[in-house]
């Protein structure tokens, strides 16, 4: 069984269909890089698969835990699958270390201490243990989307959603937060990310996902999607990228 | 004819005026705890309650005080309660001041930001959770400084319950009036006393807003 298993996903919004029966099934410790143009449903089909948009039809599990529109089920699958986001959504009323603890405490009823030790150790993994005390906006970009990573992996999630985690930061601290990533794919962890970093794709995602008008409308490992494209529309829009890179 | 003082005057405004400022308080304290439970009824999701708290606070704020306070002590003096003037007044102005507590709180939880929502959902975070520990500490801070500024209607509301008889200090300025035939200085302490209670107020309300700066944070 796969790890995260999406079947014949709809969404619509009002009478906009947004995504048009998805199929994808994710292994453990695949990392899958969704690319396609803005408008394609990447960022909705992400948001999906934690519950933050409820589907029109279809069905979304992950590692068993089945997406159903009750608080119950949300939990439960959200605590399975941590989500990273463009505008890191930080709370700015607690430190780094804070936010990393909060939800520990709140939702899995971790003892302060406990949730500290873990936190601490979570921050240093994101090589940003010296600002545990530091608030949200005393930090960089960088800084602040690396704690939100070491916020959602404090929670122990067996695999990451990242919605476009690198496009509000300054180019210069691009890098520091792909380090990141890169390292928690060398660890093992499935990761789903929806990017425009077209080459951090190519050498770190076992798998593309080229989404095109709400379908998944190609799909294969790095080497060939991006060497090979076999539709117009994915040949298009690597030409559009490859030119602006 | 008996002399009064101007310390005679002063004094027995000052002593009506402690029920304006015991008024004050329940109402605002009451108020609070009222509106903060139309405040959770007003951004639930569900549409039914949020019907229900949007018609609550429609009514009190489309309404004068004045004719709430009549129906809280006349109409129900029809169906033969007997409500003495100062449960009606205290009544009254909760049920009146939680209607616009509730509304002005509601603009400083929507205007955090929605991807505070979104992730101490992803975090998985039930909306008690939410709102306990990531929104309502956020809200908080804009939402101080509207809410000293309101204190400031709640005491010279309290004013308006003279009329059903609820004897604090607009209520005692006109009994003494009566008797001592000095509308001008009488008024004029009445005024004064009104304006130490809620200048200071008003005046923390403004240094609040300076202090907080809400508006240039995380910008």
């Amino acid at each position: 069984m796969s790890l995260i298993e999406i079947t014949e996903v709809r969404k619509s919004f009002g009478d906009n269909e947004v995504l048009k029966g998805i199929n994808l099934d994710v292994e453990p410790g695949e990392v899958i890089a969704i690319i396609g143009k803005s408008g394609s449903g990447k960022s909705t089909l992400l948001r999906c698969i934690n519950g933050l948009e409820s589907i029109t039809s279809g069905s979304i599990q992950v590692a068993g835990a089945q997406l159903l529109d009750d608080e119950l089920h949300l939990k439960a699958l959200r605590l399975k699958v941590g989500m990273i986001f463009q505008q890191f959504n930080l709370f700015p009323h607690l430190t780094a270390g804070g936010n990393v603890m909060l939800s520990q405490m709140v939702v899995k009823k971790v003892a302060k201490a406990d949730a500290e030790v873990m936190a601490r150790k979570m921050l240093e993994r994101v090589g940003l243990a010296h600002k545990f005390d530091a608030f949200p906006d005393e930090l960089s970009g960088g800084q602040q989307q690396r704690v939100a990573i070491a916020r959602a992996l404090a929670m122990q999630p067996i695999a990451l959603l990242c919605d476009e985690i690198t496009s509000a930061l300054d180019p210069e601290l691009v890098a520091e937060v792909l380090a990141v990533v890169r390292e928690l794919a060398r660890e093992g962890m499935t990761l789903l990310m929806v990017t425009h970093e077209m080459k951090f794709a190519r050498d770190v995602c076992s798998r593309v996902v080229f989404m095109h008008q709400g379908r998944v409308h190609e799909i294969g490992p790095p080497e060939e999607v991006f060497a090979n494209p076999k539709t117009p529309e994915l040949r298009q829009f690597i030409g559009m990228v490859d030119e602006t890179v | 004819m008996i002399e009064f003082t101007l310390w005679d005057i002063l004094r027995n405004l000052l002593l009506a005026a402690r029920w304006t400022i015991v008024l004050s308080l329940v109402s605002f304290v009451g108020g609070g705890l009222v509106g903060l439970l139309i405040l959770f009824l007003r951004i639930s999701p569900k549409t039914w309650l949020n019907w229900l708290a949007r018609g609550y606070i429609e009514l009190f704020q489309g309404t004068p005080l004045l004719m709430q306070l009549f129906i809280a002590f006349f109409g129900l003096g029809l169906f033969g309660i007997d409500v003495p003037a100062w449960l009606a007044a205290g009544v009254a102005l909760i049920l009146w001041s939680a209607a616009f507590l509730a509304e002005i709180w509601r603009g400083c939880v929507e205007a955090i930001a929605k991807g505070q929502w979104e992730a101490s959902a992803s975090l998985g975070m039930g909306r008690l959770q939410q709102m306990r520990y990531v929104i309502l500490p956020q809200a908080l801070k804009i939402a101080l400084p509207p809410t000293v500024g309101f204190s400031v209607q709640v005491i010279k509301g309290t004013s308006l319950t003279s009329i059903i008889g609820f004897v604090e200090l607009s209520k005692a300025g006109s009994v003494v009036t009566n008797a001592t035939f000095l509308p001008f200085t009488v008024y004029g302490l009445v005024a004064l006393l009104y304006f130490a209670l809620c200048w200071p107020l008003s005046k923390s309300s403004q240094i609040l807003e300076r202090k907080l700066n809400v508006a240039h944070r995380n910008h």
